[in-house]
């Protein structure tokens, strides 16, 4: 279990003053000039060093994407573009942390921004996060008020401004390309890649995409050191991470924890427990609704951390662990999930914008087992006919938890099919 | 130059080059929805997939540029089975109306479900339905076969240059639409129905009349304009059903006016189809014999005062015979610039735009005066957008002020503004001759004025004082709107030393110095003027002039015969026959031929290889077909004078209605009343103007 001290976001529960003066005291924006005064190559090797693998997902080395960037700054201006667009079901982190330690996003953005050579950060915050924004706005203003961004920011002799802009409520505009295309004012819809956003990105200048929590954790990981990061967690899945558990559990939170701790003892010492008891448990969702289901007997020895849950097919995601006991009807869940896809996909490319629609009108069948057994296996193709064949991950991202639900839970689905069968066939 | 490997073959191509293009270039099929090589890639129909080793998921060739020792495969059991996919959900809501759908035949979705559909639906799920929408005269909806390429969306704001078409809505209910539900008012937009893959966007005039396998396809040269794009004339038995651009990289790319491509309804209405002598007052049928005759006797007695004026879509075969008839009777008042424009025929410089077509995209200073291209000529205004687009392009533009779909620095409407530029005391002096290679484009508007000549001596000064003119480049351009233009200018269809040009030849046909005159398709001359001439009209339609005409010989229209026209580069092209005239109508430059027999001058050739030689006799360019003859710069043209008062303004006031051909066309009729003409009236009314 993580040590308090070894907490880096100690405002997480919102107990304590989240203005400059209560950020101060935690800690925040101390010694900022002198972690920038050691240089940008520092700073992105540090950061490498404490193998901070982005938050946001899909956990790309934070220190080697800001590598990318150009090593000096040409006649395009360099951009650092901050996610704040936390739309994955089941996500709440990000959130928190704007609401209550906006100064560690503020500080993380002035550090990044100088590492990567930007001038301009800009925040693209999720439309309904009203009160985080705002909160955000002011702590940008009482961090200008002191000297610590704007002009000279930290007395560092490097400018540089944060700005806040907020989303009109589209679940794509999380993914980094499209969320540079609706900062740019045009439809989200993500692009190609290559070109990738290091070469090509907000206004075709080189640019940074990063998760708010790589960004918020960059300001302690770089005064504590990268060793003491490095050394929490698991070799290759480092550091603490803010864990969202929601659904059957008996104290849903959010907790900072280290990488890598069993799935059990996270839910057992920090949710309350499953509701009715460990065995009541029926399925984890351990990432977000993007990524496939465990089963219970998988729940047992899981750790949660990248590669152990990839080993398991499914991943860490965003880390929101949705907990669902035998009370579950979890074709029915996974339905839901797959009208959330199918409601969201931005409509581009083929397979995602035809796909969703029919996973999502089988699944419905599928509730009610209003469908033949063979339908699973068309269902199944169906998803991997998207995924993998779409420019963004959304398409992946509809497919996985409906290969999670065939996976694990087939007799289920194959009982339903069979019971409407019986009785169609009695009436 | 990276070196890759696709199914096997190596081939090195230049970097940047996308794995399609590559592709392309083997010859190794890839297929497509989205990706079109002249607009900006989409990546969104996924039907180009190929597995690309190294990568852990296929990639979209279209948009994957190609890297030293990559290796592609688009021919392995997994890239079929991905295509197969994409197929499957494009079809899903594809309403598959093929037999009652005009794009049947010749439509990509069709083709490629013969290579990767599948012959049953395993979707138990109902279909979409998308409300179609207006897009005007021009371009039928079918909205719920659109496949959401965007294709349609990236030309009209990439190369029309009228961004009004968008993707509504996300997912499902993704719809290719305006914001307001309005026409698309872009004169390029014909080009989006041949973009389109299926058959969401086709023909409206055409739409329900034809099946493409019925048609017969003849490959032509347009002549509603002076770009004379190479076109495809569609016919069904002795009927034009619609017009088809092609690809000729060097004059149209692969694009077509609205003009060019949907005046063809106009082939079939007011055509002149006997020949017409007036009887008291009255037009009567009459013989080809009868016509003759009454034009002889008239003939006969006025000597030497005849005189021709050829129309704007007059060919050089029929110009040229008129010359030699004219010449036998002893007469040379002769001109092929029925709006009277101040060209100098003597030098070939001064009427050519000389920089080329395809060479305005190498300009990057550009002076447009008295002419707005985007009317006068939408295909070439889309290559100066091109240009534009790459940046680095400044230009600026004397005459009245509108969109061009670039940005142009307005320096005014008046005449005086670009003697100032010629002088050098306008700041854009410098700009055009501190650039690499500046370009000036001066249109009929300004030229057709009666102070034309001297604002073309204006040209030619700020030519050479700017030096528009330079090793290897030359920069002076006359944009004309006549595909007749250049090449009665060619052979020298003006009036010879001495004798009357087009103003006073009307000017004497109402004094009665002139007694005859032959109409060569001209009707942009006033009518009312001609006094009591004797008025032949040779040509196709019965407008203004056939109503004025006391005898009518019915002519051919460009889709009826063969026919030499040379464009405003310098480039000779021929028509070819599609149909045939008619009625009793026949190929005009015969009509000539048989009249100059009824006179008693016949002339010395019978058959179209003579006329074509005596024509390359005229000048060397009717021997070069299909290519740009270019002009040497020398010669002083143009004259010295002072500038008349009055704003300088586009000859092109509609652009839907500007000929004969196309005022008979109800397509055109239409779309005048869809959008208006009236381009050079500064004051639209707005519908808040009160």
């Amino acid at each position: 279990m993580l040590r308090d001290s070894d907490r880096i976001f100690t405002n997480l529960y919102g107990f304590h003053d989240w203005h400059l003066k209560g950020a101060m005291a935690r800690g925040d924006w101390n010694g900022t000039k002198d972690i920038l005064a050691k240089g940008r190559d520092w700073i992105i090797e540090e950061m490498k060093n404490s193998g901070l693998r982005g938050r946001g997902g899909a956990g790309f080395p934070t220190g080697v994407k800001w590598s990318f960037m150009p090593k000096t700054e040409g006649p395009r201006p360099h951009y650092l573009v901050i996610n704040a667009d936390e739309g994955e079901p089941g996500t709440c982190k990000d959130r928190e942390m704007m609401r209550f330690d906006p100064h560690k996003l503020i500080e993380g953005a002035l550090i990044a921004c100088f590492a990567i050579g930007a001038h301009a950060a800009y925040i693209y915050i999720r439309g309904e996060f009203v009160r985080e924004a705002e909160h955000l706005n002011i702590a940008i203003d009482e961090a200008r008020a002191a000297g610590l961004l704007g002009p000279n920011a930290c007395g560092s002799g490097w400018d540089c401004e944060v700005y806040v802009h907020r989303g009109a409520g589209a679940y794509i505009c999380g993914e980094e390309s499209a969320l540079i295309e609706s900062l740019e004012g045009k439809k989200g819809q993500p692009r190609l890649k290559p070109p990738f956003p290091a070469g090509v990105g907000l206004y075709g200048c080189p640019t940074t995409v990063n998760n708010v929590e790589s960004i918020a954790v960059a300001p302690t990981i770089l005064r504590r050191g990268a060793a003491w990061f490095a050394g929490l967690g698991k070799p290759n899945n480092t550091g603490t991470k803010v864990f969202c558990i929601s659904g059957h559990v008996n104290t849903p939170c959010n907790v900072e924890e280290e990488m890598g701790i069993p799935l059990k003892e996270l839910i057992e010492k920090h949710a309350g427990g499953v509701r009715g008891g460990w065995d009541n448990l029926l399925a984890v969702i351990p990432g977000g609704s993007s990524v496939p289901m465990l089963t219970k007997q998988q729940c047992e020895e899981v750790t949660m951390d990248f590669d152990a849950l990839r080993a398991m097919r499914s991943g860490l995601g965003t880390a929101a662990v949705m907990v669902m006991d035998k009370s579950t009807d979890l074709v029915r869940a996974i339905h839901r999930l797959s009208r959330f896809y199918w409601h969201e996909s931005c409509g581009q490319c083929t397979p995602c914008r035809e796909g969703t629609g029919w996973m999502s009108r089988m699944m419905g069948r599928m509730v009610t087992g209003d469908a033949e057994l063979s339908e699973i296996d068309l269902l199944e193709e169906i998803s991997r006919q998207i995924e993998g064949h779409t420019i963004c991950a959304l398409g992946d991202a509809a497919a996985w938890p409906i290969q999670g639900l065939i996976r694990a839970f087939r007799p289920e689905m194959e009982r339903r099919i069979l019971d409407r069968q019986a009785k169609t066939q009695a009436a | 130059m990276p070196k890759l490997t696709i199914d096997g073959r190596e081939i090195e191509v230049e970097a940047g080059t996308t794995i399609i293009q590559a592709a392309d270039l083997l010859g190794i099929e890839i297929p497509r929805f989205c990706y079109h090589e002249r607009l900006a890639i989409a990546g969104n129909c996924r039907m180009c997939l190929v597995e690309v080793e190294k990568m852990p998921k296929p990639a979209a060739s279209c948009a994957m540029p190609v890297g030293e020792g990559m290796v592609v495969k688009t021919n392995t059991p997994a890239v079929r089975k991905a295509r197969q996919g994409v197929m499957e959900f494009l079809l899903l809501n594809h309403p598959l109306d093929c037999p009652i759908c005009d794009q049947g035949g010749e439509c990509d979705l069709q083709d490629q479900a013969m290579a990767y559909g599948s012959d049953k639906n395993r979707c138990q799920e109902g279909k979409r339905a998308v409300p179609d929408k207006d897009y005007g005269p021009l371009v039928q909806t079918m909205m719920t076969r659109c496949i959401q390429c965007t294709r349609c969306v990236r030309f009209i704001s990439e190369i029309a240059g009228t961004p009004v078409l968008g993707g509504l809505g996300r997912g499902e209910h993704l719809e290719i639409s305006r914001y307001v539900n309005a026409a698309v008012s872009s004169e390029l937009s014909g080009n989006l129905i041949d973009l389109c893959p299926v058959g969401a966007l086709t023909n409206k005039p055409a739409s329900y009349t034809y099946r493409a396998w019925e048609l017969k396809k003849t490959e032509s040269v347009d002549a509603m304009d002076a770009l004379g794009s190479a076109i495809r004339v569609d016919t069904r038995g002795n009927e034009v059903i619609r017009i088809l651009p092609r690809v000729a990289e060097d004059v149209n790319e692969e694009w077509l006016s609205d003009r060019s491509r949907f005046a063809c309804d106009g082939l079939k209405r007011q055509r002149l189809d006997k020949p017409y002598v007036r009887k008291d007052g009255k037009l009567v049928p009459a013989t080809w014999n009868e016509a003759f005759a009454a034009i002889a006797a008239k003939v006969k007695a006025a000597g030497t005062k005849v005189a021709a004026i050829a129309g704007d879509q007059a060919d050089a075969e029929t110009m040229v015979a008129y010359k030699d008839l004219l010449a036998a009777l002893g007469s040379q008042a002769v001109d092929c610039r029925q709006d009277g424009a101040k060209l100098d025929a003597s030098v070939r410089a001064s009427y050519l735009f000389n920089s080329t077509a395809a060479g305005i995209e190498e300009a990057d200073a550009l002076l447009i005066v008295g002419s707005n291209p985007r009317k006068e000529n939408p295909v070439l205004n889309a290559r100066i957008r091109k240009r534009w687009q790459k940046g680095g392009f400044k230009v600026a533009r004397i005459g009245h002020k509108g969109d061009l779909t670039y940005k142009y620095e307005h320096l005014g409407d008046d005449a005086s503004i670009l003697k100032a530029v010629a002088e050098g005391k306008h700041p854009f002096f410098e700009v055009l001759k501190n650039a690499k290679k500046p370009a000036l484009i001066i249109g009929q508007g300004a030229l057709s004025r009666a102070d034309g000549a001297v604002l073309l001596g204006l040209a030619r000064k700020l030519a050479d004082a700017a030096g528009l003119v330079r090793d290897g480049w030359n920069g002076f351009n006359v944009l004309h709107t006549a595909a007749a233009r250049v090449g009665g200018l060619d052979l020298g269809f003006v009036p010879g030393q001495g004798w009357r040009d087009v103003d006073h030849i009307v000017d004497g046909a109402h004094k009665g110095d002139i007694q005859v005159l032959f109409l060569i398709g001209a009707d942009e001359v006033d009518m009312k003027a001609l006094g009591e001439a004797f008025v032949v009209y040779q040509g196709s339609h019965g407008d203004a002039g056939a109503h004025r005409a006391d005898v009518i010989l019915p002519g051919a229209a460009y889709t009826e015969k063969s026919a030499t026209f040379v464009n405003l580069e310098g480039r000779a092209q021929q028509t070819r026959l599609a149909v045939f005239p008619p009625g009793e109508a026949k190929e005009d430059w015969r009509i000539v031929r048989a009249l100059s027999e009824a006179l008693g001058k016949p002339l010395p050739y019978d058959s179209l290889k003579a006329v074509r030689e005596r024509l390359a006799k005229a000048s060397p360019v009717f021997a070069a077909i299909g290519q740009v003859v270019p002009a040497a710069w020398g010669a002083a043209f143009g004259a010295e004078g002072s500038l008349g008062d009055g704003a300088l303004v586009s000859n092109v006031d509609n652009f839907y209605q500007t000929d004969p051909i196309s005022r008979a066309s109800k397509t055109m009729a239409e779309c005048t009343a869809a959008f208006g003409g009236g381009c050079n009236h500064k004051h639209k009314k707005t519908g808040t103007h009160g």
